[in-house]
């Protein structure tokens, strides 16, 4: 039965995501430790997967170009925020007979849930104007929504305003992996389902599919809120995380890392959404490991350079190869291709 | 005029303006249920426009569109498709990433019985429904001899394939109404003999009715009950296709004076 080995599935990751987790801790897995700044590492590029997945739902599968991800994170994060920081030690007492652990999960649940419907109703409200433009148009307002949202933050002083907002750490690397990976099966699930060919064919052929009966409109929004609410479960997690919040993590820039994440990893593939994330995560610490370099009477750190080199890879995909790693294939494709092709050379079977 | 039970499209005056440009001009059109209904005409006659009005991609500047009785001016295309009408494309719009499968499923939307948390927590409807559809389109491409390209790309098939899986996308809607534009264009005479057959046995086997606009005077002969000709967005001639071959006011649109 499919039900039992995705169980097991399930099973296995939240064991190998709870010793990963046990690592991160001051005692280790019985002796065996991360290091934080690896665990770090492990935590963004999780949050990162949820980012790039839940965007490829919109920009990938649905073909419609967003550059506002970050406007949708920093809502999640800074709704959850103002709930935990308000209520949270509150709540956590009320369910102190779960014990600590239990408590504070039980606190982050509940930031996610108020996180994501919060980022959702944030991506109704400007899906559904926004979504009738398409292509560039489409951009230049997500990106602009995005920044509005950002600025309005900024200046809402029961958020901290321009001086940061402060927020207690219930997030660790178990739930944010957890999550991680119920973004990556809900997604992967809507996109092969009746749904998910809806979505396909609107980025196909948006004419055609409504001859086919798509109710286009009515799936772009869809898309465009279950995106926004995955990003808004990012950013509670990031908050959570990272413990401070300043509207200066969720700039432009922020939403662009996602679409690089994306567009290197090939648009409208789940494994090069995941695959984008990590090397974007990455990149950058590779590159602080590189020497420094001297050129004339001025140093360069290859680590300032990050978004040139960005720039680079990003303009290196669109010319040598435009539908970035994967293009549109999985992992599993490309697996039973090279499954038959040793089949009928006769190696295996 | 066909009394109202038997008839299933119907337009009244229908007309639509782009500026000063009349491109269909009050053109009245009904068509009787099973029957298979020609739109011929020169180039530029503005026959793609009549489609575009019908499948609601354009509305209608004055007129009404009635199908099966329900007034369809300003509804949107996927909304005239839940009213059982279903087309091709004169130049082809097939999904290019799908598969040939992927590509009649997709339009199996319409009758889908599962919902996105059904997919998402992959509850039984939703395999219940993906098995059904499966089934549905492997039949459908049976039956049009595709089903052994289900896995190719629905764009990589000849070009003379890519018309019959068109329709059998549309087929996948389950319509009523089949409008087909142009489905001989770039076939050559054989695949154009197979279509004329084709379109007969379509219509007798899922009971529709066909409307289709088509250049080829060998395929629209051999094929169409009727014929309505269409010069400058008017109608002007309507009749049996022996009657339209020999009027001289056709033969004028087409050849001049």
């Amino acid at each position: 039965m499919s039900w039992v080995k995705s169980l097991l599935t399930g099973i296995v990751v939240i064991a190998l995501l709870y010793i990963l987790n046990a690592m991160m801790s001051r005692g280790g897995f019985f002796g065996a430790g991360i290091d934080d700044y690896t665990a770090r590492l492990l935590v963004f590029i999780a949050i990162n997967v949820i980012l790039a997945t839940s965007l490829n739902l919109i920009n990938g599968f649905t073909g419609q170009f967003s550059i506002g991800h970050a406007g949708f994170m920093a809502v999640g994060a800074y709704s959850s925020a103002f709930f935990t920081v308000n209520y949270g030690k509150a709540i956590e007492g009320s369910f102190g007979f779960l014990g600590d652990t239990l408590a504070s999960s039980v606190v982050l649940i509940i930031a996610i849930i108020i996180g994501a419907i919060v980022a959702a109703i944030a991506g109704l409200i400007v899906g559904i104007p926004s979504l009738r433009l398409k292509g560039d148009y489409l951009a230049i307002v997500t990106l602009g929504f995005a920044e509005i949202i950002r600025i309005v933050i900024l200046n809402i002083d029961a958020v901290g305003g321009a001086t940061g907002y402060q927020v207690p750490g219930y997030a660790n690397f178990l739930w944010i992996g957890i999550f991680a990976a119920i973004t990556v099966v809900v997604v992967h699930n809507i996109v092969k389902s009746d749904s998910g060919r809806a979505l396909v064919s609107i980025r196909e052929d948006e004419l055609a599919a409504e001859a086919m009966g798509v109710n286009t409109t009515r799936y772009k929004v869809s898309a465009f809120v279950i995106s926004s609410a995955f990003a808004g479960v990012a950013g509670v997690l990031f908050a959570h995380y990272n413990k401070f919040l300043s509207t200066n993590d969720f700039q432009f820039i922020k939403s662009f890392e996602v679409i690089i994440m994306i567009v290197l990893g090939g648009m409208g593939s789940m494994t090069g959404a995941i695959v984008g994330a990590i090397v974007v995560t990455l990149l950058p610490e590779l590159l602080r490991q590189l020497p420094a370099v001297q050129v004339g009477s001025s140093t360069f750190q290859f680590s300032d350079l990050r978004l040139v080199i960005f720039a680079l890879i990003l303009i290196l995909t669109m010319i040598l190869r435009p539908q970035g790693i994967f293009g549109t294939a999985e992992i599993g494709n490309i697996y039973r291709r090279y499954r038959s092709k040793l089949g009928k050379t006769g190696g295996l079977e | 005029m066909q009394e109202n039970g038997r008839s299933i499209l119907q337009t009244d005056k229908a007309t639509i303006r782009f500026g000063g440009l009349v491109a269909v001009n009050e053109l009245t059109l009904n068509i009787t249920k099973g029957e298979i209904y020609g739109l011929i005409g020169p180039n530029g006659a503005g026959k793609t426009t009549i489609f575009n009005l019908l499948t609601g991609v354009y509305e209608p500047t004055s007129g009404d569109i009635r199908i099966n009785g329900t007034r369809i001016n300003g509804m949107r295309p996927f909304q005239i498709s839940r009213l059982g009408v279903s087309r091709t494309f004169q130049n082809i719009r097939l999904f290019p990433s799908m598969t040939v499968l992927e590509n009649v499923i997709t339009a199996c939307h319409r009758h889908a019985n599962q919902n996105m948390l059904d997919a998402v927590f992959r509850l039984p409807r939703y395999f219940a429904d993906e098995a059904e559809h499966r089934k549905f389109a492997m039949e459908l491409l049976e039956i049009f001899d595709l089903a052994k390209y289900k896995d190719e790309g629905g764009t990589s098939l000849p070009y003379g394939n890519q018309r019959r899986l068109e329709i059998v996308r549309a087929l996948a809607t389950r319509p009523n109404l089949l409008l087909l534009d142009e489905p001989a264009a770039g076939m050559n005479p054989i695949e154009q003999q197979d279509l004329t057959g084709l379109i007969k046995q379509i219509r007798d086997r899922f009971g529709l009715t066909i409307v289709l606009v088509e250049h080829n005077m060998r395929v629209v002969m051999g094929v169409c009950d009727r014929l309505q000709v269409i010069d400058y967005g008017k109608s002007i001639a309507l009749g049996l296709p022996q009657d339209i071959k020999n009027d001289p006011k056709v033969i004028e649109a087409y050849l001049g004076d």
